[in-house]
């Protein structure tokens, strides 16, 4: 077999220490790192498993009233923290939506902002990919598609990031807290996932060794909670990626939207953030009008990487009642299928 | 054979009546949930080798290196087998291995065919070091441009469809017909490739003795296998032993012999060590057959009365370079609506893909797909409701033959069905309806069609002094629930309890209890149970009528009835005689009897026998997002004599889901460059999960079939999943007003208004 290192680090400072030798890769619940392992996308030499670093498995709430989430958080933890939940409704019912209850139970919250595409092409070996192999160029491009980007492709790239949590996270202005050797620094979850340009293998902003240990949404976040919603479309009901998906937040005081935050999913290498659209939302009634034009303006430079061009209008379409959604305000109780259109449909009794 | 292989049952089970027609609990489903049912790849016979094949990963070309000193140096590694040292076979696996072997890829050159067929097989003292070792044979290619759909296959005239049938038949003057016919509809259906996902994939631990070989593997069909492989391996059949107990899900692909789990073999007779091979979820898509993709067009002539004139089914279907598996799927055309004039043509499509096989419902599902699409359109273009168009159809007598059914209660099923549904007052149009929370919801319906086969089979049944019985025929329980319906055919037989009956089965040595395909395997190892047990019983009347000791001495001429382990004198309960006693009052420890069993081909020849059902389908569509969801499912099927309505439920709902799935969510992605699939692994193969599956009823509707068998059982394996992907598809029809001819359906269907045909 592969033979690698296999480190269980004490601390933070070990941990990053180990990780800083080439060819390392952190490990948490290894929900996607080890199916690439399995693959033989990812070969480490080193393995340095975090998951059993103390300290990183908190929710502690800040006094200014925003929330710093640890790394090790799982998933379906943080979804069901009943404080976290009702200041991040659009956080929660996006976690509620991602991958299935198994899944969401063994993997953590830095683990989710690092997992990879899912673009077959970066998958299989066999096939041409810049992310995965520098220069090899892109099968994706003239391949199976239809799922792929529509947004800050380029010919070097056209896969999507997967993630769910992180759409409402990038609208949200999520901060990410990286432990290095250099010490700590903060980066905009905005400005952690990379767009491919010519050099896609750049997934992150992250160095090697840089460890996320940390999660912080503002307190500002918070005060979208009477209205925000996280609507995510895929082709079944559990455990599938989002076709495309949008997180949508609104401030509304006296009928006037006051702040609106609107990010997507499945339409490009990261979250897609609309700040345009938030732009022209801002001071305007919630209706239909305003959310379809502040659609428009948000896929206004889309265009098809392949056999997608309906994601574009779909995209447009899944904005506008996301906006809706939220101008509509957040349930009370989180819907049984989170994030579904079909949410409200009787007999739906579980979450998927 | 330790007796726990071929008997799970011990425990009395969880009862709820008695013998056939009750819906007894698996009998096996305590070693199931406890996980002592042991699967295939759960046997690890002492000094046993891993076997892991390399699979190619081009389409179509020639393997031109392996770096085999590589795997070889890798530690652990025993043995790396290519076309260079594979020892020879005694069957050309270029050749079909009859009576309905496929050819089969076992390194017998360096030719590439289709992706993930084994290029070579590294055997090692652990799973790990032969995983390592086929990942270091670094093969290389010349590459080939691979065919991979009907723009750039090599279409031919078929031979043959599904397995041995004509590839066109016609009844009547099909040019008559549509001449004669007030309008007719025309439209051109696809369905894709899709792969076997049973949950356990495909495994094979091998262990030599001489020249005898024991096969753990997960297999349908027991008899006919042991003898395929014995001609393979040049072995006479009787020293192959399969043991297959349990099966994770066979729907065909177990049928069949494949090339991998010949190779594992083949190395452990090499090596002389027990060899075990477990396919990766991933190596399920190729080397083991699929649903081969079809291009259909179907043309209806209907009359002013909505009455059809002409039915003209089409279809190109796919198979692979190097052999022939083509769904039947125009044949779904044949048996079930009336018309003076029916044409059902098939055309062969070579792309480098493994060779397709039989899966759930082969040709049925993906012609019943397009034909209740395209009766729903002729339906619309009359301006009928799709049931009433159906019932103006209703073929009395099977078509073009003329020949009576062995019975048909379709009438039944679809007054139920509807009944039960709430069919009556649907909209004609579609787009009419909505629920309160604004999504559009349609409704559809389908008919449900399948034939009753019946293969040969025999049973051993022995009644033993102690009052109980050993029941023996190597059936073969992958799922659906033999070890329970089996047994209670053979308890019932010989009037006893089924906890007194101990049933071993699952073993190819066992007296032959068929396949286990077809929706064939209750009526036809279950009358070979049931023969052998009247049988015994008669022998064990006879014993009793002859002694003077017994109450029932002398009364030859009038029979006796078989119930709670006594016979009974024929209308005279006050005179009877226990087995024990009778037995042991012969000095014998035991009387066994066997029986064959198959059908009078007298009787089959003037019968055309089917199951039947009606399927309803109600489903919710979000108006601007396209996104569909199935939210009600009810089907009514008539299927001869129920032996157990519990697992007869369990069949009818899982091919149902099936239906789904087919539906709206299977499809094999394949780059049409390269011939890979680029979903081939359940995360991205998307079948459904719980959440998609809505409330479902399935109804049993009472059927008496005095033809089709002396049991009157027919089939219901795979009659769920035919009717249900129609009935959704014309529920988003009715929902949406689009016509989605291309399945699976997707949002971007809906989005555009109806997919197109992607024909060249």
């Amino acid at each position: 077999m592969n033979r690698f290192d296999y480190i269980r680090p004490a601390s933070v400072a070990e941990a990053i220490a180990a990780a800083t030798e080439p060819g390392s890769a952190y490990l948490a619940a290894g929900t996607n790192q080890l199916d690439l392992m399995k693959v033989g996308v990812a070969r480490p030499q080193r393995v340095v498993d975090i998951s059993r670093l103390p300290g990183l498995d908190r929710i502690e709430w800040l006094a200014d009233g925003g929330v710093r989430v640890g790394a090790l958080v799982r998933n379906a933890d943080l979804a069901y923290d009943s404080r976290f939940s009702q200041a991040f409704p659009g956080v929660a019912e996006a976690l509620l939506s991602g991958a299935s209850a198994q899944l969401r139970n063994a993997a953590t919250v830095g683990g989710n902002l690092m997992q990879h595409t899912r673009c077959a092409y970066f998958h299989d070996l066999a096939s041409a990919c810049n992310r995965r192999a520098p220069g090899s160029g892109c099968d994706a491009r003239e391949g199976e598609n239809r799922l792929h980007a529509v947004l800050g492709w380029s010919e070097h790239c056209i896969a999507t990031h997967p993630s769910d949590f992180c759409v409402p996270l990038a609208a949200l202005d999520a901060v990410v807290e990286v432990e290095s050797p250099a010490g700590r620094r903060d980066i905009a979850l905005d400005a952690l996932h990379r767009l491919p340009g010519s050099t896609p293998e750049r997934e992150t902003a992250l160095a090697p060794g840089d460890l996320i240990v940390a999660l912080r949404l503002p307190a500002e976040a918070a005060a979208f909670s009477a209205h925000s919603r996280y609507l995510k479309l895929r082709e079944r009901t559990s455990y599938a990626f989002a076709v495309v998906s949008a997180a949508a937040s609104l401030r509304i005081d006296g009928g006037v939207v006051t702040h609106a935050r609107l990010a997507l999913g499945g339409v490009a290498a990261k979250p897609w953030r609309a700040r345009g659209a938030e732009a022209l939302l801002a001071g305007a009634r919630p209706a239909e009008a305003i959310f379809a034009e502040a659609a428009k303006l948000a896929l206004a430079e889309a265009k098809p990487s392949g056999d997608n061009v309906f994601k574009i209008e779909l995209a447009r379409r899944i904005v506008r009642r996301a906006l809706s959604l939220a101008g509509e305000g957040t349930p009370q109780v989180m819907p049984a299928l989170p994030a579904s259109p079909f949410a409200t449909v009787p007999g739906a009794h579980h979450a998927a | 054979m330790p007796p726990e292989a071929s008997s799970p049952i011990s425990a009395p089970t969880v009862r709820h009546g008695s013998n056939a027609g009750q819906p007894l609990t698996r009998r096996d489903g305590v070693l199931k949930v406890t996980g002592r049912a042991t699967y295939a790849a759960d046997n690890h016979p002492q000094g046993m080798l891993y076997a892991v094949f390399a699979g190619s990963r081009i389409a179509r070309g020639r393997v031109t290196s392996l770096d085999v000193a590589a795997a070889k140096a890798h530690p652990g590694v025993v043995e790396v087998l290519t076309p260079a040292n594979r020892p020879p076979l005694a069957h050309d696996p270029d050749k079909k291995m009859p009576p309905f072997g496929f050819r089969v890829d076992v390194l017998q050159d360096d030719r590439v065919r289709y992706v993930n067929q084994p290029i070579a097989l590294v055997v090692a003292e652990t799973l790990e070091a032969a995983t390592e070792g086929a990942a270091l044979l670094d093969p290389q290619y010349t590459v080939e441009r691979a065919r991979t759909d009907l723009s750039n296959g090599e279409r031919f005239a078929a031979n043959g469809v599904g397995v041995g049938a004509p590839p066109r038949t016609a009844h009547g003057d099909i040019e008559a017909g549509f001449a004669a016919a007030a309008r007719i509809t025309e439209a051109e259906y696809e369905t894709p490739a899709q792969y076997h996902n049973a949950m356990e994939p495909h495994a094979v631990v091998a262990e030599w003795d001489g020249d005898r070989v024991t096969l753990d593997m997960p297999n349908q069909a027991l008899s006919l296998s042991a003898a395929s492989y014995a001609a393979y391996f040049g072995i006479p059949a009787e020293n192959v032993l399969i043991r297959s107990p349990f099966l994770g899900g066979g729907f065909g692909s177990k049928a069949m012999l494949n090339g991998p789990q010949i190779l594992a073999i083949l190395a452990a007779r090499m090596l002389k060590r027990p060899v075990k091979l477990a396919l990766t979820r991933a190596q399920m898509y190729g080397p083991v057959g699929h649903r081969g993709a079809t291009w259909q067009t179907l043309r209806v002539g209907t009359d002013d009365g909505g009455r059809l004139t002409a039915l003209h089914h089409r279809s190109i279907s796919a198979t692979s370079s190097f052999d022939d598996f083509l769904e039947p799927a125009a044949n779904a055309s044949l048996p079930l609506y009336a018309s003076p004039a029916i044409l059902v043509e098939h055309e062969g499509l070579r792309l480098d893909t493994g060779t397709p096989g039989p899966m759930r419902a082969p040709g049925e599902a993906s012609g019943s797909a397009a034909l209740e699409v395209a009766l729903d359109e002729a339906a619309e273009a009359c301006g009928m409701d799709p049931l009433d168009f159906r019932l103006a159809n209703y073929a009395q007598t099977e078509p073009g033959t003329g020949r009576p059914f062995s019975s048909k209660a379709l009438r039944d099923c679809y007054a139920q069905g509807a009944a039960r549904f709430g069919w009556a007052g649907r909209p004609l149009e579609p787009r009419r309806m909505r629920d309160k929370d604004g999504f559009l919801v349609g409704w559809g319906m389908g008919t449900a069609v399948f034939p009753c086969p019946h293969f040969p089979a025999e049973a051993r049944a022995t009644l033993r002094a102690d009052g109980t019985a050993l029941v023996e025929t190597s059936g073969v329980d992958m799922g659906q629930g033999a070890w329970t319906a089996l047994a209670q055919i053979a308890a019932e037989a010989l009037g006893l309890d089924p906890d007194k009956v101990e049933f071993h089965s699952g073993v190819s040595s066992l007296p032959s209890g068929g396949i286990a395909g077809g929706s064939g395997h209750t009526a036809s190892a279950g009358l070979a149970l049931h023969n052998a047990g009247q049988n015994a019983i008669a022998e064990l009347g006879a014993l009793a009528m002859a002694d003077p000791a017994s109450p029932l001495f002398g009364t030859g001429n009038i029979g006796v009835t078989a119930r709670d382990g006594r016979l009974y004198l024929r209308d005279d309960d006050s005179r009877s005689d226990s087995y024990a006693d009778i037995l042991s009052r012969a000095g014998r420890a035991e009387l066994a009897a066997t029986a064959k069993a198959a059908r009078d081909p007298a009787v089959a020849a003037a019968h055309a026998m089917f199951s039947h059902g009606a399927v309803f389908a109600e489903v919710k569509v979000d108006p601007d997002l396209g996104q569909i969801r199935v939210s009600r499912l009810v089907g009514a099927f008539a299927a001869g004599r129920i032996i157990n309505p519990r697992l007869v439920r369990s069949q009818y709902f899982g091919g149902m889901i099936w239906g789904i799935s087919f539906a709206l969510q299977e499809v094999a992605a394949t780059d049409r460059r390269t011939g890979r699939i680029m979903n081939a692994d359940l995360a991205e193969y998307h079948v459904p999960v719980n959440a998609d599956v809505p409330p479902m009823e399935a109804i049993l509707v009472p059927e008496d079939d005095p033809y089709v068998n002396p049991l009157g059982v027919k089939g219901v394996g795979e009659i769920g999943i035919t009717g249900t992907v129609g009935a959704i598809a014309n529920a988003v029809w009715h929902a949406t007003g689009v016509r989605a001819r291309r399945f699976p359906i997707r949002i971007e269907d809906i989005l555009n208004g109806g997919a197109s045909f992607r024909a060249a």
